[in-house]
């Protein structure tokens, strides 16, 4: 292994049975949250301040900067994301078949230490298993006295209500996912005046955070804030869980302390994804999730470090690297890309539902060998119009940043292999047809 | 016929009892009518609607907007091949392609003995088994074309039967508890019938 960190949110994920109370209790479960009903809310918060933990869902803003933002007021819900479906993303997924007792110890930590009485886990629809275990785990834990009234002899009470998605990426987007778990449909609310923390479920102050990200709290009470921040580099501290896919021979999911690991060592060595197929050479790689623009063989030698990403003009976003060797059509990538933002976009806003779906026209043309020179340029003004200036981090004329994230892909295949486009306009189609 | 059986209509009330706002339940009382019929009835929405609160065109408005709610039938196995960016890499169109060939239906449409429903899913977050395939939303990967081939035989051969129940049966845990602590906090509890 490239570094000898014990894993914190994939501790349990080896045995056979780490979904269950029994497994969970084995290996140390619940004892985070007897923990903090020790110390009290105040020091809890004092230990997630300390461990300056960011949020795991993509944005990847301090969770205890997030809760004190709601002061003193009186927060009402807890909302814990498990939507996850940023394309390549498959961490949440992971955390709530393998380790659901986890999220629910992680939520009730949440909500003890910002007082609420209910929180709910939005978990995706398409984990039919990962609700069955989150139910079942929730069963466990009432039964155990780890949630319902007075936690553990406590004088603290919460109920925890999972709630099914139904399909819709939009709905990770947190105020679309209240709009869900209002009963309506996934339209992201304009912000301001609509942030959670002031008018969030049913008009009540309310904190979402990402599974992950709560997943991480029972750790955090259990050893501490200082040892959590030990972890990693400057704001990036912990551990992360980051998920490997496409061109490479292990695919999968890898929990890496932060920043100790650069992207090369992700992608090749040995113990993580073993590199690329016999005779194949890397051409580009997705950091951070579909939305985050590209990199290539340069920018290998980054380390997994939120800072250092941002500033090499990408993010580290939902922790997902796409790896694409030399026999990837890039423009079919882009392509594919856009064709999913296109059918995910809410259609609220002109720029986003027009714009996705004329990208996705051009890109298709293109790649048929019906394209035009001047495609490019078009390409390329159309973005401008959805986030003008094509600049990383985009600029935003729409209601949510799923708009402005289209620009991503396209104007990294525009940069990075103009000529691999024109070839496709001069050849009358796709050059690496068949390289596979 | 397809009104909410007295089974269903349990679950469904247990499920609204654990919002403080009766509409929030609209989404969960939606999958538990497809558990029953394996879609979304029209009196299985009367019904929804009357339960939550809300006339039947909003329960079918929103119905519609999530990709996981039918409001047409669909077939004893929808078989959702992902297509997104990591499994495009691993082959999933020829997977896909396939399927279309195998089942000799096009993408969104059902066999016309019922038993499958082909779908071209966006990324299942099982993209570390890429190609990744969900049926019912039960997850297989890598399926390449003799994998396909050899699913599709398994289902219609009943082999995959308690791995895979029927369309619409989603979450085959049912809650045991109620809330014991909302009320308590002073949570309001839920709205009157407008
Ligand atoms: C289009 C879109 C999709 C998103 N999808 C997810 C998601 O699937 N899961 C998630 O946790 N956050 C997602 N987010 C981010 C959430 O809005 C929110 O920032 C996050 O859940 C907060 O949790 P954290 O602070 O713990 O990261 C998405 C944001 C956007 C704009
Ligand atoms: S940017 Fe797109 S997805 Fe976001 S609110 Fe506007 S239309 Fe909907
Ligand atoms: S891209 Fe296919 S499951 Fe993620």
């Amino acid at each position: 292994m490239i570094t000898d960190a014990a894993p914190i949110v994939t501790a349990r994920v080896g045995h056979d049975d780490s979904h269950t109370l029994e497994g969970y209790l084995a290996t140390g479960g619940y004892e985070g949250l007897r923990r903090a009903l020790e110390l009290g809310r105040d020091q809890v918060r004092a230990e997630v301040d300390a461990a300056s933990l960011l949020g795991r869902g993509g944005a990847g803003f301090p969770a205890g900067r997030k809760w004190s933002m709601l002061g003193r007021a009186d927060v009402t819900y807890l909302v814990v994301n498990g939507d996850e479906s940023e394309p390549a993303t498959f961490k949440d997924h992971l955390l709530v078949e393998r380790d659901p007792h986890q999220v629910i110890e992680g939520a009730t930590i949440a909500a003890y230490a910002l007082g609420v009485a209910q929180a709910f886990v939005f978990c995706r629809g398409e984990f039919a298993l990962g609700l069955e275990r989150l139910t079942a785990a929730v069963n466990e834990a009432y039964a155990h006295g780890a949630l319902g009234r007075s936690i553990f002899g406590s004088d603290f009470s919460l109920d925890l209500v999972i709630h099914p998605g139904a399909g819709a990426y939009i709905c990770g987007e947190e105020t679309a996912l209240l709009e869900s778990l209002e009963g309506k449909r996934g339209f992201p609310r304009i912000k301001p005046p609509y942030f959670p923390a002031a008018i969030g479920l049913y008009g009540a102050p309310t904190v979402v955070n990402n599974v992950e990200t709560v997943s991480n709290l029972p750790w955090i009470v259990r050893h501490g804030g200082a040892a959590f921040a030990a972890l990693g580099t400057g704001s990036s501290t912990g551990t992360r869980l980051f998920a490997l896919s496409g061109h490479v021979r292990r695919p999968g999911w890898y929990e890496l302390e932060m920043s100790k690991v650069t992207f090369r060592d992700l992608i090749f060595d040995p113990s993580l994804g073993g590199g690329l197929a016999e005779g194949r050479s890397l051409k580009a790689f997705i950091p951070g999730g579909v939305s985050a623009p590209w990199f290539g063989p340069e920018q290998l030698d980054l380390g997994l470090d939120q800072e250092a990403v941002g500033k090499a003009g990408s993010m580290l976003g939902s922790g997902s690297v796409v790896v694409m060797d030399d026999s990837t059509c890039v423009l079919r990538a882009a392509w594919r890309i856009t064709r999913f933002f296109h059918r995910e976009s809410c259609g609220q806003c002109t720029p986003c539902r027009e714009g996705g779906g004329w990208l996705e026209k051009i890109l298709r043309r293109l790649e048929e060998g019906g394209g035009r020179e001047e495609d490019l340029d078009l390409l390329m003004d159309a973005c401008d119009n959805i986030a003008p200036g094509v600049s990383w981090p985009p600029q935003q004329t729409t209601i949510c940043v799923l708009g402005p994230s289209i620009p991503s892909s396209i104007a990294s295949a525009v940069r990075m292999f103009r000529d691999e486009l024109l070839l496709h306009v001069k050849e009358g189609g796709c050059p690496l047809r068949g390289a596979r | 016929m397809a009104h909410l059986d007295d089974e269903t209509r349990r679950k469904a009330l247990a499920t609204v009892a654990l919002y403080p706002e009766r509409r929030s339940a609209l989404i969960p009382l939606c999958h538990l009518a497809q558990a029953q019929d394996g879609w979304l009835t029209p009196e299985a929405m009367e019904d929804i609607a009357e339960l939550v609160g809300v006339t039947p065109a909003e329960v079918r408005g929103t119905a519609t907007f999530y990709d996981m709610l039918h409001t047409e039938p669909v077939g004893r196995y929808v078989v959702a091949v992902c297509t997104n960016i990591a499994c495009m890499l691993s082959g999933a169109y020829e997977t896909l392609e396939h399927a279309e060939e195998r089942l000799g239906v096009h993408v969104g449409q059902t066999t016309e003995d019922g038993m499958f429903t082909l779908e071209d899913a966006e990324c299942l977050a099982g993209c570390d088994k890429a190609p990744c395939i969900q049926v019912n939303h039960r997850f297989f990967g890598p399926v390449d074309p003799p994998a396909l081939d050899r699913l599709v035989d398994d289902l219609a051969s009943g082999a995959l039967d308690e791995v895979v129940p029927p369309h619409g049966v989603l979450c085959r845990v049912e809650r045991t508890v109620g809330l014991e602590a909302a009320g308590a906090a002073g949570v309001p509890a839920a709205e009157e019938a407008p």
